[in-house]
């Protein structure tokens, strides 16, 4: 798989990749993730805790869950506030988003003479999103239903 | 010598190039870098440079690390280092600060962790770190069919069925931006021997267009660069509202430190 390309070993001959292109003009973001994050990390004499390193990172917002973290609660979790830290602030929000909501609804469906069942969909739209352990109920004329309840099996 | 501390950027396999290239070389603090070798064996060496203690003691370290300025100044400093000495031989990044009281304690550390630095560099000879971010952008997708809202609709039916078509295009980005990462890890398979994932990037210094949803990182074979870029660039061909930024090629900071190694490397102890 790797061909030699040097006698030296360890040595980046220039023509087999472009020379380290980041320079001053790399993005500080991907700077600070790995010279704060990566990097071997050995105790020095003077020592910055690891837990300091780790507030940092969070105060400066570059940071808030992982891919893998997200991933495992679905995607929904990205599409409602990509500011949320954990999941309780998340079901909170949505909590919240939910009252305001059927209290809108309420307030059409005196004014507007909602049919009942229009109702009750968006009542369960509602709480799909916000209860991961909603188990599914056929409503098979509603892919994009299905397939959010689905998401929320896995979690 | 209590004015200066020791900073450390690196453990580097030495050669008679980099004894040049450092001698030309300013770093954090815009002290001159050099090359401390081990007491016994000078196969590798630290990179390092004396700094002004004031600035490094653990409190103003700790202040200082909450200076966005001062932060940035010396991550960079640390960054052009460790990327200078890249170009000339393989290089192990040590995380940003990493500070001794004199050059004889920082040898100690390298004397203390030789082999398992040797081995790492081995490892990592001939190698270099790819970043890859996928980003979704559902303002960039096709707008679905025009929302309905004639006469026909109640104010309340136009609102949920407008809301119901916002989320489903934002699914069907959200989707495409997962197909695009299927195959950036496919190309990884191919042409990549490890990946790391960094956390997505948000907030104030992830100042670009759309949503980060992947965030990684892959070690790439010199001679499997080209590949994989080119194979990563392409992931998105196609996908609506879905965009790949490929970076580097960086020195290995991500795959410094593997997991499983990590006390091994760590000679001092740590609290």
């Amino acid at each position: 798989m790797n061909e030699p390309l040097a006698s030296r070993p360890g040595s980046y001959p220039a023509r087999a990749a472009p020379p380290y292109g980041q320079g001053s003009s790399a993005n500080l973001a991907d700077i600070l993730e790995r010279v704060l994050d990566k990097g071997i990390v050995i105790a020095g004499d003077i020592q910055i805790n690891l837990l300091d390193i780790e507030l940092l990172t969070i105060k400066l917002r570059l940071i808030v869950a992982s891919v893998d973290k997200a991933k495992e609660m679905g995607i929904d979790w990205w599409e409602h506030d990509p500011s949320l830290s954990s999941r309780a602030r998340d079901d909170r929000s949505l909590t919240e988003e939910n009252r305001h909501l059927r209290a809108e609804i309420d307030a059409l469906r005196e004014r507007e003479a909602l049919p009942d069942h229009e109702h009750e969909r968006s009542d369960e739209d509602e709480e799909a999103e916000a209860e991961a352990e909603a188990e599914a109920e056929t409503e098979a004329d509603e892919p994009r239903g299905s397939r959010r309840r689905g998401r929320a099996r896995d979690e | 010598m209590n004015d200066v501390v020791t900073y450390v950027y690196a453990v580097a396999r030495s050669t008679d190039q980099l004894e040049e290239l450092i001698t030309a070389l300013n770093g954090v603090a815009d002290a001159p870098v050099r090359l401390l070798p081990g007491s016994h064996d000078d196969t590798l060496v630290l990179v390092a440079s004396h700094v002004p203690a004031p600035d490094f003691q653990e409190d103003a370290l700790k202040q200082r690390l909450e200076d966005l300025d001062w932060l940035e100044a010396v991550a960079r400093a640390h960054h052009a280092v460790i990327e200078a000495v890249a170009t000339h031989t393989t290089v192990l990044p040590l995380r940003l600060a990493t500070v001794y009281l004199d050059d004889t304690r920082a040898r100690d550390v390298l004397d203390g962790g030789q082999a398992v630095f040797a081995d790492r560099l081995a490892r990592l000879a001939e190698h270099v770190e790819w970043g890859v971010k996928i980003y979704v952008e559902p303002s960039a997708a096709p707008a679905a069919a025009e929302p309905r809202r004639g006469a026909d609709l109640s104010p309340g039916r136009a609102y949920l069925r407008n809301r119901r078509q916002q989320q489903s295009v934002r699914d069907s980005v959200y989707q495409a931006a997962q197909q695009a990462a299927d195959v950036v890890e496919g190309v990884g398979h191919r042409h990549a021997v490890d990946r790391a994932r960094h956390r997505v990037q948000q907030g104030v210094l992830a100042d670009t267009a759309g949503e980060n949803v992947v965030n990684d990182a892959y070690l790439v074979p010199l001679a499997q660069c080209e590949e994989f870029r080119a194979g990563v660039e392409q992931a998105a061909d196609g996908l609506q509202g879905v965009r790949i930024e490929v970076t580097g090629p960086w020195a290995p900071y991500s795959f410094a430190m593997p997991p499983a190694e990590t006390d091994d490397a760590s000679p001092g102890p740590r609290p």
